[in-house]
C-alpha cells in the first residue's frame, strides 16, 4: 500500500501587503455617499436598507464559496442547492413540531455533516483535477435539485418567520424587522468566522492547510480533515444564507439559483481569497442593484443579473483579483 | 506514426458509415434525438478547442449558441433567408463575438475566466428578454421554415463531420501546437515566440464559431423557435459536462460526450424513481457524478489508459 | 540498545524514478548524525522517507516500532519534526502563528514552550507579529528551527540548514542545534552539503552516493582520512 500522499494542491505565494489604499478610499466614499443619500431621500434610504439586507444574503453565500475556494481552489456550483436542501430540512423539522430556532440550529448541524460527507465521498477522490471537481459539483447541483423536488414538490412552501413581520419606521423610511435580522445574522457569522480563524487552533490549522498543505502536514495537521471541515463550515454558511432567504423568496427548489449567481459575483468582486471581501462585495452589490433599479429606468428586472455581472467584469478589468484580492506571483 | 493513425481512421470511417445509414433506420422522433446529439457534438468540439487545447475554461458556450440561434431565427423570420444560408452568417457573427470576448478574457485566467464566461452565459438570455423588439422577448422568435427531421439530421451531422475534420486539421498543424503550448505553459509559450494574445483570442473565436453553428442548428431542430430559456445556464453546464465526459484535449471522445448529454436525459426520464417526473434529474446527476469519480479524465482518459496498458503489455 | 531511528534497506521513488536504492542507517538517541553527499545523492529523499513525504518501501523503525506507511502528519505526532528544504515556514502567517503551528501536535497551551524558544532565539519576542515571509533568510531558518523545537520532538530532521546563509549565521545556527542537542537531549539527523561544518557537529556521518550509502562512520575518522575527504566530501 503506498504511503498516503498529500493532496496535490498548488502552493500559493501571495506577495503579502494589505488592502490597497485606493480601495479603502473608494469604500469610504461609497459609505459617505450612501449615508448622505439616505438622509436626503427616504426612498434612497429604503432601497439602501433593502439592498443591504439582500446583499447580506449574497454575502453569506459568497462567504461559503470563498471558504471552499480558499481551501481547495474550487468553485462549488452546488453551494446554492446545498443551502436550499438544508433549508428544506429545517422546514421538515418544523413540520415535525420543532420550533423555528431549534430547527434552524439543527439544520445547521445537519448542513455541517452533509458538507463533510460530500467532501470526503465526492470531492476528495477527484480533487486532483479541477475540471472533474467542477463537474461533480454540477452533477450534485442537478442531483440535489431532483431529490428535493421529488421529496417535497415544486410548489411554494412557507416557514414561520424568524424575526417576525413587524416594520419599524424612522421618519419616512420603513425598515422591515426581518431585513435587520438578516443583516445582523450575516455580520455575526462573519465575526464568528473571523474569531475562529484568528484565535483558535483549529482555525489556524485550517488556514495552514489551505496555504501550504505540505508544510501543514509536516507539523501534524491532518490536511484532508481540514478540507472536509472547511466544506462543512461552508455548508453551514450556505444553510444560513438559505434560511435567511426563505422569508422573502419562500421555499421552492429554485430559490437559491439566482442568489448563487449573485453570490459568485459578490465573491469575485471581493476577491476570492478574502472572506471579508465576499461579504462587503455582497453588500455593495445588493445596494448597487437596488439603487440602479430605482433610479435608472433602463435597468429593468431582466437586467439585474447582467448588471451585476457587468459591474463584476468592470471591477475585474481594473483589479483582476477583486477588490481585496492579493496579486498572485507566478512562479516560472 | 502510421500504425497509430490507421486504426483511428478506420473507426472514424466506420462511424461515418453508421451515421450515414442511421436515419433510414430511425423514426422521426429518434432522428430528432440523433440530430440533437450531432448538435451537441459540434458545441462540445468547440469547447474542447478552447478549454482542452488552450486551457481557457469557459462556462459560457450557451451564450454563443444563443447568439447563433437567434441569428438564424431572426434572419429567417425577418428576411426569409434560407436556413442553410444562415449558417455561414451565424458562424461569422459568433466568431466575431468570440474574438470580442477573447480580448478582455486575456486579462483573466483560471476560475476568474470561468466566472466571467459564466456571467456571459447568464446575461445573454437576459438580454434576449430585454430587447424583445428584436428577439421577441419571452415569446421568442420563429423561423419561417421548419424542415423535416431527416433534413435536420443531415444538416447537423454534415456540419458535425465538417467541423470535426476542420478541427482535426487545425489542431494538427502549427495552430494546434501553439494552442497546446499555451495550455501547458503560457510563460514558456510566450518565451518561445508564441503570441499569446493572438492564439488565445483565435481559440475563443473558433470555439465560439462552433457553438454558434450548433446554436443555429439547435434552433432549427426545435421547430425553428428561438427562446431565451432554451439557452439558459443549464445549457452551458451541459456542454461543459459533455466536454468533461468526452475528455479534454482530445477529439476522439467528443462523440461519447455528445451521446452522453444528448441521450442520457431522455433515457433517465424512463427510469422509474418512485414514479416521479424528477427521477430524470436524480439519475442524470448521479450518473454525472459517478462518471467523474470513475473517469476523471473522461472518455479520452480511458482511451489513453487503455493505450498505455497496451504498450506495457 | 535499540537505536531511536533505524532504516533498513529503504527504497524510495518519485513516480517512475527511483531515488533511493536501499539505504540503511541508524541514529542513536541523543546523537547528531549527518547525511552527506553530492547533489542528487538522495539525502533529501532520505529525510522525506522518514517523515513519510515520499513513497517508500523497506523497514523504518522509530523507537523500535515500525513506521509503516504513515503520512507526514502521523509521523509528526509520533515525535519527529522535519524541517524540509525551503524551511516549511508559512510565509503568509506571522512569526507567532508559525510557532503556534509548531506546537500543533502538543496538548495544552504552548506558552512554556514559547519561553524556552525565546531562550534560544531572543529576537523572536519583538518580531512576534511580523509576517514570516518578510524575515531575512537567516531569520527564517531560525524560525523554522524554533517551529520544530516547539513540537518538542524526540527526533529532528534537518534538511540543509546552512543553505543560502552567510558563514557567520551558519555557525550560529549550528551552535544552537548543538545546544539543543546537549541541553534537551534532542536527537538530530541533519542533511548537509557543507560536509566540513556538518562533521564538526555530528558524531556519526553517512555519505550517500546515487541513492546508496557509500560509507559511514564516526566523523572523526571521516575527517582524518584525506582520500575520503577529497573523493566524497569535496575538501
Amino acid at each position: 500500500m503506498p504511503a498516503r500522499r498529500i493532496p496535490f494542491l498548488r502552493e500559493r505565494r501571495p506577495t503579502g501587503g494589505h488592502t490597497s489604499l485606493p480601495v479603502l478610499f473608494a469604500l469610504a466614499a461609497i459609505v459617505v455617499f450612501l449615508v448622505a443619500g439616505s438622509l436626503l431621500s427616504s426612498i434612497f434610504a429604503q432601497q439602501t436598507v433593502a439592498g443591504l439586507a439582500q446583499g447580506a444574503i449574497f454575502g453569506s453565500l459568497a462567504l461559503a464559496l470563498v471558504l471552499i475556494y480558499q481551501a481547495t481552489e474550487v468553485i462549488n456550483f452546488a453551494q446554492g442547492e446545498m443551502a436550499m436542501a438544508t433549508t428544506y430540512i429545517a422546514y421538515q423539522l418544523t413540520l415535525w413540531g420543532l420550533s423555528y430556532w431549534l430547527s434552524f440550529f439543527l439544520a445547521l448541524g445537519i448542513a455541517f455533516a452533509l458538507g463533510v460527507v460530500i467532501q470526503l465521498v465526492l470531492i476528495r477522490p477527484v480533487q486532483r483535477s479541477v475540471i472533474a471537481v467542477v463537474i461533480v459539483t454540477v452533477g450534485l447541483f442537478i442531483l440535489i435539485d431532483g431529490l428535493v423536488t421529488w421529496k417535497w414538490g415544486a410548489d411554494l412552501k412557507f416557514m414561520p418567520a424568524p424575526f417576525g413581520n413587524q416594520v419599524y419606521h424612522l421618519g419616512q423610511v420603513a425598515f422591515a424587522r426581518n431585513d435587520l435580522g438578516v443583516l445582523i445574522v450575516a455580520i455575526v457569522s462573519v465575526i464568528l468566522l473571523w474569531v475562529l480563524f484568528k484565535y483558535t487552533k483549529l482555525g489556524l490549522a485550517m488556514r495552514a492547510a489551505a496555504l501550504r498543505p505540505a508544510a501543514a502536514s509536516l507539523v501534524g495537521v491532518r490536511v484532508n480533515w481540514m478540507l472536509a471541515i472547511g466544506w462543512g463550515l461552508a455548508a453551514v454558511l450556505g444553510a444560513v444564507a438559505g434560511l435567511m432567504t426563505e422569508p422573502t423568496q419562500f421555499l421552492q427548489p429554485t430559490m437559491m439559483q439566482a442568489i448563487l449567481l449573485y453570490a459568485f459575483a459578490a465573491a469575485v468582486l471581493g476577491g476570492l481569497e478574502s472572506p471579508a471581501g465576499a461579504v462587503i462585495g455582497g453588500l455593495l452589490l445588493g445596494v448597487f442593484l437596488n439603487l440602479i433599479g430605482q433610479y435608472v429606468g433602463f435597468a429593468t428586472s431582466e437586467l439585474r443579473l447582467p448588471i451585476a455581472f457587468a459591474v463584476l467584469l468592470v471591477v475585474l478589468l481594473a483589479k483582476p483579483n477583486g477588490l481585496f484580492g492579493r496579486k498572485q506571483v507566478r512562479r516560472v | 506514426m502510421r500504425a497509430r493513425i490507421a486504426p483511428r481512421l478506420i473507426v472514424a470511417a466506420a462511424v461515418a458509415v453508421v451515421l450515414a445509414l442511421l436515419p433510414f433506420q430511425l423514426s422521426g422522433y429518434h432522428q430528432g434525438l440523433a440530430a440533437r446529439v450531432g448538435i451537441y457534438f459540434i458545441a462540445i468540439l468547440g469547447l474542447n478547442i478552447l478549454t482542452g487545447y488552450t486551457g481557457q475554461i469557459s462556462i459560457g458556450h450557451g451564450a454563443f449558441m444563443a447568439i447563433g440561434g437567434y441569428v438564424t431565427a431572426i434572419m429567417s423570420h425577418d428576411h426569409h433567408t434560407n436556413l442553410i444560408a444562415t449558417l455561414p452568417l451565424s458562424l461569422a457573427i459568433t466568431f466575431a463575438c468570440g474574438i470580442l470576448v477573447g480580448i478582455p478574457a486575456l486579462r483573466f485566467s483560471g476560475v476568474y475566466l470561468a466566472l466571467a464566461t459564466f456571467a456571459l452565459a447568464v446575461s445573454v438570455p437576459q438580454f434576449a428578454l430585454k430587447f424583445s423588439k428584436f428577439t421577441g422577448g419571452s415569446n421568442g422568435i420563429q423561423a419561417s421554415e421548419t424542415p423535416s427531421y431527416e433534413w435536420i439530421y443531415g444538416a447537423s451531422w454534415t456540419c458535425a463531420a465538417v467541423g470535426f475534420v476542420a478541427a482535426w486539421l487545425l489542431l494538427r498543424g502549427r495552430t494546434g501546437r501553439a494552442f497546446r503550448a499555451v495550455r501547458d505553459s503560457e510563460i514558456a509559450a510566450s518565451l518561445s515566440g508564441v503570441s499569446l494574445p493572438i492564439y488565445k483570442t483565435l481559440a475563443f473565436g473558433v470555439s465560439a464559431a462552433f457553438a454558434g453553428v450548433a446554436g443555429s442548428l439547435f434552433v432549427i431542430s426545435t421547430n425553428g423557435f428561438a427562446q431565451p430559456n432554451e439557452f439558459g445556464v443549464l445549457l452551458s453546464l451541459q456542454i461543459l459536462v459533455g466536454a468533461a465526459v468526452a475528455g479534454l484535449g482530445s477529439l476522439w471522445g467528443v462523440l461519447v460526450g455528445a451521446l452522453f448529454i444528448g441521450l442520457l436525459p431522455t433515457i433517465s426520464a424512463d427510469v422509474p424513481v418512485v414514479g416521479s417526473a424528477h427521477g430524470q434529474d436524480v439519475v442524470f446527476g448521479l450518473i454525472v457524478i459517478l462518471i467523474m469519480l470513475l473517469l476523471p479524465n473522461g472518455f479520452a482518459g480511458l482511451l489513453a489508459r487503455a493505450a498505455r496498458a497496451r504498450t506495457r503489455a | 540498545m535499540t537505536a531511536l531511528l533505524e532504516l533498513e534497506d529503504v527504497t524510495a521513488r518519485y513516480g517512475p524514478v527511483q531515488a533511493l536504492h536501499g539505504i540503511s542507517l541508524q541514529v542513536e538517541e541523543g546523537q547528531i548524525v549527518a547525511v552527506l553527499g553530492a547533489n542528487g545523492a538522495g539525502k533529501t529523499t532520505t529525510l522525506r522517507a522518514v517523515s513519510g513525504s515520499v513513497r517508500r518501501d523497506g523497514v523504518l523503525r522509530f523507537d523500535g516500532r515500525p513506521l509503516r506507511h504513515r503520512g507526514p502528519d502521523a509521523v509528526a505526532r509520533l515525535g519527529i519534526a522535519h524541517v524540509p528544504e525551503g524551511r516549511g515556514t508559512f510565509a503568509e502567517l506571522s512569526v507567532t502563528e508559525n510557532l503556534r503551528l509548531g506546537a500543533y501536535v502538543r496538548r495544552g497551551s504552548g506558552r512554556d514552550d514559547v519561553t524556552r524558544v525565546q531562550e534560544y532565539f531572543p529576537w523572536i519576542e519583538e518580531r512576534r507579529h511580523q509576517q514570516a515571509g518578510t524575515l531575512s533568510g537567516g531569520e527564517q531558518q531560525m524560525l523554522a528551527l524554533a517551529r520544530a523545537f516547539m513540537q518538542r520532538p524526540r527526533l529532528l530532521l534537518l534538511d540543509e540548514p546552512s543553505l543560502g546563509l552567510a558563514p557567520l549565521l551558519v555557525t550560529e545556527i549550528f551552535r544552537i542545534i548543538k545546544e539543543m542537542n546537549e541541553r534537551e537531549g534532542l536527537t538530530v539527523l541533519v542533511v548537509e552539503q557543507n560536509a566540513h561544518i556538518a562533521l564538526q557537529l555530528a558524531q556519526t556521518a553517512y555519505v550517500l552516493e546515487v541513492g546508496r550509502v557509500a560509507l559511514s562512520g564516526p566523523s572523526s575518522e571521516l575527517q582524518e582520512h584525506e582520500s575520503i575527504r577529497r573523493s566524497y566530501l569535496g575538501y
